[in-house]
């Protein structure tokens, strides 16, 4: 060994570089981790020899707090577990709390929520994808798709006033009809978006040096992504068709013509087109579902005790100060039982299993949540891979800390 | 997709497994089978394997805990998913407190690692033959099992508190 191989090993713990190992950590706080989690490295120079992971920096014990919330209290917490797309976290809860209390909303409804549930995987994918590109090297698409998730968030605040942590929606409908300026912004969206995507589209799929970076890099086959639990888009990009907007309909999805793009090698690049294809997908649904919006109510009137009274009723009428009150204190009976109600979340699918004693707050209530159980085949994916691929492959897998954590 | 309904999923099990269904009923159309404990590996295993049912996929495992009914305090959770059947079914084992032992089932499902490190960091279930049973979520030097029933937080509605003390 030369002189300066033997400095170059003072730098590390063990061993040097020159094809013997070193150890790295990647994160807990790391910029190209997009999120706080610690990989613990062993590399042979670039090569990555196997990796271990460390999570759980910011579990905030949901599970737990559930159980001293009220019901209609719960779906704040919901939105701080994918918070790339927190109103299909938010509906998912309404629907599975709708499934306990046993009651029918509007077809309207239904529409809507479509309509809300699809922009926000438009938004999810839309980081995901350009944060892929940024990875690469490719910053310029990223600025250009973040305007268009910026008119999503736009959109959101035209419902419910929040953009990030939305707590969008209400359990048996909507706080309010769409408004006025949602329907002209949505008009407008509809009819721009796909432009400007194409373009983002056209900078990055077959641009050979993305191409060279993103094929091979994290594959999983199909069978191994299944024996992990993998769904969502992580899952169809290594070839599985499993949708559970398709195989157990939620929310009137069974009415919307579109298709589940699947990939084959389930490697990064094929996780970035599955995400382009469903955000033509997603497009295509809430043209659907805009352009054939029932007419009716968008709320149901079957469940005063959990749809909160309009303020105007409340100070005017005796039952709707009644309802408020008790919605309000979190004093409104529920059935006693046990429900699993799964969504397709921007990551798979997200699923509740809530049980309930009858009491104010849910005896047990248990998220799935996708990320957590994909996370763990990362090690694998990325063994005999380089660093960079690495970035890459945590990019792709749109690995989220807030609901890998809960 | 064939047109498995649940009574048929049932009778299947009840064949091979017989006395070991302890229970079985469908809270909101989802068939929930309880099992006893010592059976729940094979019963996972048979299903993935049985070439009529094909439940090969583990959505979800997870734990509750009923300090009242004696013996039976914890529940174990298998949310499992037959994806060409497209039948979902739910298996559980009741677990005394003092022995919250149930054999793991990463050697069927690789992705039931990190659930079952989640179910004994929060509720303390040994999985027997897991390779690391360690907690994932908490930090290490936790020494309880923080979603049991015993450990509550703070009450909304208790009324002996003196705010004073907790800076309100």
């Amino acid at each position: 060994m030369s002189d300066t191989s033997k400095n170059k090993q003072s730098l590390f713990a063990d061993e040097t570089i020159d094809g013997q190992i070193a150890t790295l950590n990647l994160g807990p706080t790391h910029p190209a981790t997009h999120g706080i989690f610690q990989n613990v490295l062993t590399v042979d120079g670039e090569k990555i020899l196997s990796s271990v992971q460390t999570v759980g920096y910011i579990h905030r014990a949901f599970e737990k707090l559930a159980e001293r919330r009220p019901y209609n209290q719960i779906t704040p917490i919901t939105d701080r577990l994918n918070y790339c797309s927190s109103p299909i976290n938010n509906m998912g809860w309404e629907m599975t709390m709708e499934k306990l209390i046993g009651v029918q909303v509007p077809k309207k409804v239904d529409y809507m929520r479509v309509i809300i549930m699809e922009l926000a995987r438009v938004a999810d994918h839309l980081v995901c994808n350009s944060v892929i590109g940024v990875d690469t090297g490719a910053l310029t698409g990223f600025t250009y798709m973040f305007q268009q998730r910026e008119l999503i968030y736009e959109l959101y605040e035209e419902v419910c006033g929040a953009r990030l942590t939305t707590n969008i929606g209400r359990i048996g409908g909507f706080e309010r009809d769409f408004s006025p300026a949602f329907h002209v912004k949505l008009k407008k969206f509809l009819k721009e978006f796909n432009k400007h995507f194409q373009e983002f589209d056209d900078l990055l799929l077959r641009n050979r040096i993305f191409m060279d970076r993103t094929i091979g890099a994290g594959p999983i086959s199909g069978e191994r992504a299944l024996d992990y639990g993998f769904t969502g888009p992580n899952l169809r990009a290594a070839g599985v068709d499993y949708d559970v907007r398709v195989m157990t309909p939620y929310s009137s999805y069974e009415d919307f013509d579109f298709i589940i793009p699947v990939g084959t090698q389930g490697d990064t690049y094929d996780r970035f087109c599955v995400r382009q294809e469903e955000i033509r997908q997603s497009m295509k649904i809430i043209e659907q579902a805009y352009n054939n919006m029932p007419e009716g109510s968008y709320f149901s009137p079957d469940v005063p005790e959990f749809y909160l009274p309009t303020k105007a009723d409340v100070y005017t009428k005796m039952e709707a100060l009644i309802y408020h009150f008790k919605i309000v204190m979190g004093e409104t009976p529920v059935p006693v039982g046990e429900v699993y109600h799964a969504v397709e979340g921007g990551n798979g699918e997200l699923g509740f299993h809530l049980i309930s004693d009858g009491g104010r707050t849910p005896y047990r209530l248990q998220f799935r949540r996708p990320c957590f159980i994909y996370y763990q085949a990362y090690p694998e994916m990325i063994t005999g891979q380089t660093i960079s691929d690495a970035v890459l492959t945590l990019s792709s897998l749109n690995v989220i800390a807030g609901e890998l954590d809960a | 997709m064939s047109n498995l309904t649940n009574e048929a999923v049932l009778a299947r099990i009840q064949e091979k497994f017989g006395d070991a269904v302890r229970n079985h009923e469908e809270p909101y159309g989802l068939l929930t089978i309880e099992i006893q404990a010592d059976k729940t590996h094979d019963l996972i295993a048979w299903l993935k394997t049985d070439e009529v049912l094909k439940v090969s996929f583990l959505t979800l495992i997870g734990a509750a805990h009923f300090p009242n009914d004696k013996g039976r305090e914890i529940c174990v959770n298998y949310h499992l998913h037959s994806l060409v059947n497209n039948v979902r079914l739910r298996v559980r084992a009741f677990l005394p407190i003092e022995t919250p032992n149930i054999q793991s089932i990463i050697d069927i499902y690789i992705g039931a690692d990190w659930q079952e490190r989640e179910t004994y960091d929060f509720f303390g279930v040994i999985f027997e033959g897991h390779p690391n049973l360690t907690r994932i979520l908490n930090e290490d030097s936790m020494d309880y099992f923080p979603m049991r029933k015993e450990y509550h937080l703070e009450d909304a509605t208790r009324e002996d508190k003196d705010d004073r003390y907790f800076g309100r």
